[in-house]
């Protein structure tokens, strides 16, 4: 087989995913619109305690601090989507049983996790810019010199990022089919503490600031916020698009790493099948 | 198809408070296959018998490269099952016990993603899906319907026509019509027997149903704890065995019964 027919192949593999996830959601559908409204649920509550600060006797900027809290709550959510669909992409796999048919096919683990990242991201980018718009209209808020596509270019870089660090995380139910989906969720929780999600990373005790700038996350919050509440431009958010693209280009090589090394341990320790 | 020697051995978790092994080990070491060998040659059909545990799920494991060997070698095509998976995976499919399919999918889309895998485009799904399912018997109508509302005779026709879609050069099917109603039974052999004609596919079928095996295979293997006893035609294990059936065969050669349900439950291990 020549170069460019493996590639191909491993392209049309790649995409076997995405399609098998695009059929997976048509048939999911109405659980996706209860998971949405949950989402917005919680994303209201999070997001009017900037109203709630005000009306307790606080002095802030309610505007500006519920787009703080809006951006935050939104990205996360989208974090959130990244995480979950790599990290289940073996519970998944286990779940329905299918996880030996997948893992015996001549598809790399590279095109495979790459095929989960990108259904992952395009369905988190529709619903996080729904998530967005539906929660606004709950508010009267002012954007007036936001530029949504240096928000897009942030969020867009940082997926890479999001996808790499996803790629670690979904080693963990491979290698302990009990816990392992749980600790991706530590993994997602350590996060969501230092990124500076809901506040500025400043507020952390100073060890925690230095997991801060180690964590994709905080780029992406600083880069969005900065497009959306002070109307920077992509040329302005060099230094956040930097950092992620140096994240991920360590994240995604790391996360396939792991995971060779994790399906390989699995292999040995007949980990690979429906009951692990 | 060569294996030589190969070895796997897995570790039995120990119950909480039971007495620990060599070393202080917290589990006990099973052999699931101790020093396999055979070859088999392009073409040709072996079916492989063996109560439960008895190492057949864990041979079609490592050969189509599920689970790595302890020790020894398989080469399929001439193609290391450790060191080429890739090469293997090309050519190896399989439809083990159970079908195995994503339940809210119709038959249509799962066979559509899992041909993607390996490098099918949709143009040639397209076409060909319909044709393959066609083929096993299974009713064009019902294409586009869940998994999940389809029998375990449609869904393990399904399961063939998944691993044919791919035209394997090996095929591996791990007690296919076990569990299934008679004349779903009669439908998935029937198949078996015509990709044996019409292909040139070799298959390896594991089995507990001793006229299947003898049907359908060129030669028959004994399988037991682990341990490949025989592999020879069916005629000659009888004779070398002085028995009058292949189940006598079976029994004078292990001291067991080939009963699907005597599950050995010694031999049911953990990684």
């Amino acid at each position: 087989m020549s170069t460019l027919e493996a590639v191909r192949t491993q392209l049309v593999g790649a995409r076997g995913i995405v399609e098998r996830n695009v059929y997976l959601t048509r048939r999911y559908f109405l659980w996706d619109v209860a998971f949405f409204v949950w989402t917005v649920a919680n994303t209201l509550t999070v997001v009017f305690i900037a109203e709630g600060v005000e009306a307790t006797g606080g002095s802030i900027d309610v505007d500006r601090a519920t787009t703080y809290l809006l951006v935050g709550a939104v990205l996360w959510a989208y974090l959130g989507i990244i995480f979950e669909f790599l990290t289940e992409t073996v519970a998944w796999e286990r779940w329905e049983g299918t996880i030996e048919y997948t893992f015996m096919a001549p598809l790399r683990r590279s095109a495979h996790l790459a095929g989960m990242g990108v259904f992952a991201v395009l369905y988190g980018l529709v619903r996080a810019v729904l998530l967005f718009m539906v929660v606004a209209t709950f508010f009267d808020l002012e954007l007036p010199g936001v530029d949504p596509v240096a928000a897009l270019v942030v969020v867009l870089v940082a997926s890479i990022s999001f996808t790499g660090i996803g790629m670690m995380t979904a080693v963990l139910p491979l290698i302990s089919p009990e816990k392992g989906a749980q600790l991706g969720f530590v993994a997602q929780g350590i996060l969501l503490v230092v990124s500076g999600v809901y506040y500025p990373v400043e507020v952390l005790p100073v060890w925690m600031q230095a997991l801060a700038t180690i964590s994709p996350a905080t780029y992406a919050l600083d880069g969005t916020r900065a497009a959306i509440l002070d109307g920077a431009g992509i040329a302005d958010l060099g230094g956040d698009l930097l950092a992620l693209v140096v994240i991920g280009a360590v994240a995604v090589p790391a996360g396939l790493a792991l995971f060779g090394a994790g399906e390989r341990y699995a292999k040995r320790h007949g980990k690979l099948k429906r009951s692990g | 198809m060569h294996v030589a020697e190969l070895t796997k051995t897995f570790v039995r978790k120990v119950a909480r408070g039971a007495r620990r092994g060599a070393g202080g080990a917290t589990g006990r070491r099973v052999a699931a296959l101790d020093l396999v060998t055979f070859a088999v040659r392009r073409g040709e059909t072996i079916a492989v018998l063996g109560q439960n545990g008895s190492g057949k799920s864990t041979l079609v494991r490592i050969l189509s490269t599920l689970l790595l060997p302890d020790g020894g070698e398989a080469r399929v095509l001439g193609h290391d099952v450790v060191r080429e998976p890739l090469a293997v995976q090309r050519v190896v499919n399989r439809v083990s016990v159970e079908a195995s399919f994503f339940k809210k999918m119709s038959a249509t889309e799962n066979l559509s993603y899992a041909a993607r895998f390996y490098g099918i485009s949709g143009r040639q799904t397209r076409q060909a899906i319909p044709e393959i399912l066609d083929r096993v018997g299974f009713p064009l109508s019902r294409r586009g319907e869940p998994m999940e509302n389809l029998s375990r005779g449609m869904q393990q026709k399904v399961a063939l026509a998944r691993a044919l879609l791919t035209s394997p050069v090996v095929l591996l099917l791990d007690e296919p019509t076990t569990g299934l109603d008679p004349r779903s039974k009669r439908d998935v052999q029937a198949f078996i027997r015509e990709v044996r004609t019409t292909h040139d596919s070799t298959i390896i079928l594991c089995t507990h149903d001793l006229a299947e095996a003898e049907a359908l295979a060129d030669r028959v293997g004994i399988l037991d704890r682990g341990r490949l006893l025989a592999l020879e035609p069916a005629g000659d294990l009888v004779d070398r065995y002085r028995s009058v059936t292949l189940e006598d065969a079976f029994f004078a050669a292990t001291g067991r019964d080939l009963d699907p349900e005597a599950v050995d439950d010694e031999r049911e291990v953990s990684g």
